[in-house]
């Protein structure tokens, strides 16, 4: 018998209630009452937090209710709550149904995948490499301008940064002429007149390089702030130590800057995996077209399409569902081990 | 001491300056080039025979833009999302950030993890949207029947700024208000009278966070205004985005004796929707500096 809470009463022969345990048990049952008491006499603070609570649960949490669709039958007119549950019957159908769906949605996944992996192999590397090269302009006012000039894309909403590249790259048509940079790279023989006037835009094989320069263009000058910053922070005695010792400017590179500035870079880059599957859709759909779709289209765009254009929510919910629950546990999982390997995590 | 150059080093230097000349060269030419395509004749520009000048030059373009009515309307419009949308975003991030920096609130944990789940989950775009027509019908139950009160309240808020301006609001000593509880503050008083002066540059950066993605704001903006049917609610980006769609029209509109191309037409729009920005750049910069660098958080 477990005697923490019960004592043996001699005179009656018998196990009793501890006393001291009847205390306990009443603070336990009174401590929402206790909970509440703090709430209300600190009720300015939480008050303070109503708003926040409220605009996250109705615009934030109540679409994921929404998102629940996916695993019921659409019915035209109807709530999702009053729509008959199905299981996994829409997933199914979606990732081996055999119908253009399938072959549609699994296009997007890839083409989801693909967009940011480029996004990580080409546009990462970008912000280092200019944050490198600024450092090495001594001039204070020569550097201010490279630097001003490389941040100017950012300033561009999506919208405009788009308008642009369609106009620089835009089909030759009979009211004006083909863009100025197709035109260029037409000069210089990267390709044919031929496929500069039918328009970069509207031809497949390039949406993925356009997407990444553009991206680049826009936020390679802005990013490398960070990294600028971590490295002006080094002191120019680990140069100098570094310059007795022998070593050349690859040497000090290799044994100075890139250790001094590893924690900014695996931070961003985690942060960049995580964010691996959630690709801008704004971007994509701005710049991509029927006649690009092969390569441009991702799972937002499509289940935007499926969802809202050809009125299949269930659908639709579903492929969110599985973009959304990939790029989670990447989130997470890209977090988890960062906080292992080293003190730097995100959240 | 003077050190004379390494060879490696004389080769790096003048790789990063090369490599900085042309790279910033390629940053600023599409700008160069939309201005003088936007002020040069029409010939000029449909012929391709703008290259980096502006040829036989003309203003219409702009004026014809700036006698568009609907133009000014757009613009209005983004004025008003922006203002009331970043009012509304950080007075509510502050309230919440502050809250949640306290280590007396209780769940602190559980509110932290509601916010934060955010970032690492979203329902996507159908449910959002469905999300938004429901709330936009309860909005127009209690009165409130223009698009751009929804989109002021519902959008843009982000758990981001929220969790850089607790950061910021933990990093206030305590000292400085409890000595201002002793005196005599409330709540309130203490937050407006010590935590937000004190953590001025934050909150100024992450007004800027929100202010720029309202001036950017298009995606659910259209969405929205396409579904209640109100295009004179359109902000500034939807303006730009439509009148790139509706190209052809552009040419009809300008008429065919025009004196300038529909291509300028468009590149005068996108200079009047980034001048605001550089204007206001010198003043926001180092908020803009000190904001990316606030990327990087940890907990």
């Amino acid at each position: 018998m477990n005697d923490e809470y019960l004592v043996y009463n001699e005179e009656l022969n018998r196990y009793e209630l501890d006393p001291e345990q009847k205390v306990r048990d009443d603070v336990e049952k009174n401590r929402w009452k206790l909970n509440w008491q703090l709430i209300v006499k600190d009720w300015r603070l939480y008050a303070m937090l109503v708003p926040m609570l409220l605009v996250f649960l109705i615009w934030r949490y109540f679409p994921m209710y929404e998102l629940l669709g996916c695993f019921k039958i659409t019915e035209v007119g109807k709530e999702v709550a009053q729509m008959k549950w199905c299981g996994f019957a829409n997933f199914k159908s979606l990732m081996f149904g055999g119908t253009t769906q399938t072959t549609a949605f699994w296009r997007a996944f890839r083409n989801t995948f693909l967009l940011s992996f480029y996004g990580l192999l080409f546009g990462f590397p970008m912000p280092i490499i200019l944050a490198l090269f600024f450092n090495e302009i001594k001039s204070n006012i020569l550097r201010s301008v490279y630097q001003v000039l490389t941040y100017l894309p950012k300033f561009m909403s999506t919208v405009v940064m788009t308008t642009l590249v369609s106009m620089l790259l835009k089909q030759g048509d009979l009211v004006s002429g083909t863009g100025i940079v197709s035109l260029a790279l037409a000069k210089i023989g990267l390709i044919s007149r031929q496929t500069a006037d039918l328009g970069l835009l509207n031809n497949p094989d390039f949406f993925r390089a356009i997407y990444q320069i553009s991206g680049i263009w826009e936020g390679a000058g802005y990013d490398s702030i960070v990294y600028f910053a971590a490295i002006i922070a080094i002191s120019p005695t680990s140069y100098e130590a570094a310059q007795i010792d022998g070593a050349d400017k690859m040497a000090q590179m290799r044994y100075v800057v890139i250790p001094s500035i590893l924690s900014t870079i695996v931070i961003m880059l985690i942060n960049r995996i995580g964010s691996l599957l959630s690709i801008g859709y704004e971007k994509v759909m701005l710049l991509y077209n029927t006649n690009t779709w092969v390569t441009a289209d991702v799972v937002s765009t499509f289940s935007y399409r499926l969802g809202l254009e050809d009125g299949s929510q269930a659908m639709a919910s579903a492929a969110e569902m599985i973009n959304n629950v990939t790029g989670m546990i990447l989130v997470i999982g890209a977090n988890s081990i960062a906080r292992k390997a080293s003190d730097v995590s995100l959240y | 001491m003077k050190r004379k150059l390494e060879v490696s080093e004389l080769i790096f230097k003048i790789l990063s300056y090369t490599f900085l000349t042309i790279f910033s060269l390629c940053c600023l030419y599409p700008f160069v080039y939309a201005v003088s395509a936007s002020i040069s004749g029409r010939y000029a520009v449909d012929y391709n025979q703008v290259i980096l000048f502006p040829k036989d030059i003309q203003f219409d373009a702009f004026s014809s833009i700036f006698n568009n009515n609907q133009f000014w309307n757009a613009y209005t419009n983004t004025l008003f999302l922006t203002v009331y949308g970043t009012i509304w975003a950080i007075g509510v991030s502050i309230l919440g950030g502050y809250a949640l920096s306290k280590k007396r609130l209780l769940f602190r944990t559980g509110f932290n993890f509601f916010l934060v789940f955010t970032m690492w989950f979203s329902a996507g775009i159908v449910p959002q949207y469905l999300n938004y027509l429901d709330t936009q019908k309860v909005f127009a139950a209690i009165g409130i029947t223009d698009v751009k009160w929804l989109i002021v309240i519902a959008m843009g808020m982000a758990a981001m700024n929220i969790i850089l301006l607790r950061n910021a609001f933990e990093g206030v000593s305590s000292e400085i208000e409890e000595a201002a509880i002793v005196d005599g503050a409330t709540e309130f008083q203490v937050l407006t009278k010590v935590y937000i002066p004190m953590s001025q540059s934050t909150i100024a950066t992450v007004a800027l966070f929100f202010g720029i993605s309202r001036w950017n704001g298009y995606f659910w903006a259209r969405q929205m205004i396409a579904a209640s049917g109100s295009p004179n609610e359109q902000p500034l980006q939807v303006f730009i985005r439509l009148l790139l769609e509706d190209y052809t029209n552009l040419d009809t509109l300008a008429g065919w004796r025009a004196p300038y191309s529909p291509n300028s037409a468009i590149y005068a729009l996108i200079i009047c929707a980034i001048i605001p920005i550089l204007i206001i750049y010198p003043f926001i910069q180092k908020y803009f500096a000190k904001g990316v660098n606030m990327g990087g958080v940890k907990e």
